[in-house]
């Protein structure tokens, strides 16, 4: 397959402006399937532009590889706080992934529940559109209502508005101090109220998740201000006892999932409903798990089963990340917000060069 | 600034457009008798005013929707209000336009704590959604100043901040959902009690869009568990060079208060007559405030102490009781007011990089000298949310005009160290002009796209954000 990996975003405009059919957008290729397209890569796209740890503020060139990104905030002691997943053991897939990469598909880990999502640390983006214009929106600064949010608009948008060339981000502080608490609870039902009971808390958990048989909750943060919650959030919820292992990376990729030789869902919808789905998902054989206090469901279930189905009372969307099925992998959204999205669509990529892929 | 001229088509067909509102909406909805329309000639930027052609103010999703339907099919252009509180403008309406007003729109439609969320109609005030919910222990984190007053769906159009979203983040971190009424009536739930979008986010560019892209009448929005306690600490400082390093030291220390605010000597004085908030007399003020246990904030007070006496402050005070830590606040969110007590101002909003505090607060200090106006500086510096106040007398002319050059200034200097026009108030008609100082003409046309897919006539609040040059081609 021809791979086009222009040297800067100037010769990325002119490769899109010159393009004649649809691309397959690539950072690093962890998360989405073989390209059965021209590539359009983003790998010249890389370096730091700009790092001010007392502004908490990084700007970056979108091929730079996460890992280098977490490298470099490291060194200042910081991280980006929103724990991007890493597809590659769900997927099966292989290569370094990007930091637009992560952005395209607003991947959030665990610490979701608290801090937010990719999407809420975003500041700023350029990306180039469907007609090779260069976009700039948004910028480094932590407070900005200039103009509409097109920058945060990205996030989630898997490039089909253009290709991400530089982002820049809010990183935060590491904390001092982890901690994982664990309790056994074999039903979702218990687990989301549990879950639920410790996010209503006063104690700042960072992470809340049910891995089938343990409800899992993470506090950060100063040392003693750890032992403190920890102690509190005992008390609360009886049971609760520290965990020694870290638990929070497979949660985040839904390692033990992926070996399954199942399909693999990742649901979004209320925490509440988390609960119902997971019990429902469960009765008809599927593999679960509860991350966000119950608000995002990951299931293993057998191959072509429509998930879909056991949720239409429930709202939220769920999104098939492995298997083939005959219904899509997206959620469709209802009908009046869908044409939004295409009008949008239209408008910034007129020659659908960056349609969807699948 | 200028606004465009009323459309004589639309002003001939008045009383056709009053009567057809009349007859879809119940009686009492539409204001139409000059009276009546003066209260809504202006908002908080009283400096601009013009009575609209007709106000409607709707009880519910359906009847704001049967109202934009005859707007749209009869071409009028339509201004969304929620309570008026704009800084920028946001609802300064167009002699040809109807002023749509969500603020019959206040009831809580939904309060789930075990899923953290609350769902409101629009018109419902910042603070009374955390009143709904701050009896069971829970609160709605974007603070405003305005927040006694202020709608939500004006926060959801301007993406409002406040003093604590160093922490908690702006309207956009704290929205999930929304129902929207788009120009053409068709009404859109987008989002909901779930966290993350399905396909587009179009919650992002619907947060901040200033009305532009429909009307917003219900919300779904996160609520959080209030804290165990919080508690500020004043410090004082000999310069605001000085205070800015500290600001500076604080965050990349890894300390991460819940708000750091900071006040030059002006509005210190103003807010000390004002409020009695005991703030000590000193050229730059910093108000940092910690949450948690009582131990956790000695813990936190204690680091930010350290790093405060490396700058050698004068002032180091602790809140000891909950009356001091209200006071305290009661001073800086009165500090508006208080301002407008002694003098007409003009209030700026644009956003710096932390880092460029003691530049920019030098730079503006200059401009005051060179313009000869007077500046009290008041505002977010943990997040860079700088809110200078340039003090005009009105009544004397060409003083606003004047007032108005030197703002442009200060925006300028903001966008030239790396910031933005505006942190949390939003562009209105008040700052659209210089939009072209932040951006350039390619990165205007993307935004404009967005809008003609939503608006597709550009009948919604069209005079505002942008340089009517620049939406010349668009506009009716």
């Amino acid at each position: 397959m021809t791979v086009i990996a222009p040297a800067c975003e100037a010769e990325l405009a002119e490769a899109i402006r010159a393009a004649n059919g649809p691309f397959a957008i690539r950072g690093g290729g962890t998360r989405s399937p073989a390209a059965d397209r021209p590539v359009l890569s983003t790998a010249g796209l890389v370096g730091v532009v700009l790092y001010e740890p007392g502004a908490l503020t990084l700007v970056v060139k979108a091929g730079t590889p996460l890992a280098e990104v977490e490298d470099v905030l490291a060194a200042k002691n910081q991280r980006l706080a929103f724990e991007p997943m890493d597809h590659r053991p769900v997927l099966g897939t292989s290569g370094d992934p990007t930091i637009g990469g992560a952005l395209a598909v607003n991947a959030s880990g665990p610490r979701r529940v608290q801090a937010g999502a990719a999407r809420d640390f975003l500041l700023g983006a350029v990306f180039v559109d469907g007609e090779g214009t260069r976009v700039r929106n948004g910028g480094r600064v932590m407070k900005n209502v200039t103009g509409y949010d097109l920058a945060r608009l990205q996030a989630g948008a898997r490039g089909s508005l253009g290709v991400l060339t530089e982002l820049s981000f809010k990183v935060l502080p590491v904390p001092e101090r982890v901690a994982t608490l664990a309790l056994a609870c074999d039903t979702p039902g218990r687990a989301v109220a549990e879950m639920s009971r410790a996010l209503g808390s006063p104690y700042e958990v960072t992470g809340a998740a049910w891995d089938g048989a343990r409800v899992l909750l993470r506090i950060e943060g100063f040392a003693d201000s750890v032992a403190y919650r920890a102690g509190e959030l005992a008390r609360i919820i009886p049971g609760l006892a520290p965990a020694d292992e870290d638990p929070w990376p497979a949660l985040r990729d839904g390692a033990a999932l992926a070996p399954m030789e199942r399909d693999i869902w990742r649901v979004s919808l209320r925490a509440s409903h988390g609960a119902v789905l997971a019990e429902r998902l469960r009765e008809a054989g599927a593999a679960v798990q509860l991350d966000w206090g119950g608000a995002l469901l990951w299931a293993a279930t057998a191959p072509g089963t429509d998930l879909r189905a056991e949720m239409a009372d429930l709202g939220g969307h769920a999104t098939r990340l492995r298997g083939q099925g005959s219904t899509p992998a997206r959620h469709p959204d209802p009908a009046p917000v869908a044409a939004l999205a295409a009008g949008l669509r239209q408008k910034f990529d007129p020659r659908g060069l960056f349609a969807p892929e699948g | 600034m200028e606004l465009p001229s009323p459309n004589p088509a639309i002003l001939d067909r008045r009383a056709e457009i009053v009567a057809r509102l009349k007859a879809a909406l119940p009686a009492g909805t539409v204001i139409d008798d000059p009276r009546g329309l003066v209260a809504y000639e202006c908002d908080a930027l009283t400096a601009y005013r013009c009575p609209p052609l007709a106000v409607a103010l709707p009880r519910s999703t359906q009847e704001v929707a049967e109202a934009l339907k005859i707007c749209h099919e009869m071409g009028v252009p339509v201004v969304p209000r929620g309570a008026g509180t704009s800084l920028a403008g946001g609802s300064l309406p167009t002699g040809d336009a109807v002023v749509i007003g969500v603020a019959r729109l206040t009831r809580v439609l939904e309060t789930d704590y075990a899923d953290r969320i609350i769902r409101v109609e629009t018109g419902r005030t910042n603070l009374s959604v955390t009143g709904a919910v701050e009896a069971d222990g829970f609160f709605y984190a974007p603070d405003p100043s305005s927040q006694l007053a202020c709608a939500i769906s004006g926060n959801i159009g301007m993406n409002s901040g406040g003093a604590h979203c160093l922490k908690y983040g702006v309207t956009t971190n704290n929205l999930l959902g929304v129902t929207m009424v788009l120009m053409d009536g068709t009404v859109v739930e987008i989002g909901g009690a779930h966290m993350d979008a399905g396909d587009l986010d179009l919650l992002s560019v619907i947060c901040g869009s200033e009305g532009q892209l429909g009307i917003v009448t219900e919300a779904t929005l996160r609520i959080l568990p209030k804290p165990e306690g919080a508690r500020p600490v004043l410090m004082g400082f000999g310069s605001s060079r000085v205070a800015g390093a500290c600001v500076s030291d604080i965050i990349e220390a890894g300390v991460l208060p819940v708000a750091i605010e900071f006040m030059d000597r002006p509005c210190i004085r103003a807010c000390e007559a004002f409020a009695h908030a005991g703030y000590p007399d000193v050229e730059a003020l910093l108000i940092i405030e910690v949450e948690g246990s009582p131990a956790e904030i000695d813990h936190q007070l204690r680091l930010i102490r350290g790093i405060a006496e490396r700058h050698g402050p004068e002032v180091i005070r602790e809140s000891t009781t909950a009356e001091e830590s209200a006071a305290i606040w009661l001073g800086r969110k009165s500090a508006f007011g208080a301002m407008g007590q002694i003098n007409d101002y003009m209030c700026l909003d644009g956003t710096i990089p932390v880092t460029e505090l003691p530049l920019v607060l030098e730079r503006i200090g200059e401009l005051s000298a060179q313009y000869g106006l007077g500046v009290a500086n008041v505002f977010h510096a943990g997040d860079g949310n700088m809110h200078p106040l340039i003090l005009f007398d009105a009544n004397k002319p060409g003083d606003l005009e004047l007032c108005e050059q030197m703002g442009a200034d200060i925006l300028k200097l903001c966008v030239e160290v790396g910031g933005c026009l505006t942190g949390e108030h939003g562009v209105g008609v008040e700052k659209r002009d210089l939009m072209t100082v932040q951006f350039s003409e390619d990165d205007l046309e993307a935004q404009l796209k967005v809008k003609d897919v939503f608006d597709p006539k550009w009948l919604l609040n069209a005079a505002k954000v942008f340089p009517l040059a620049v939406t010349e081609g668009r506009r009716p």
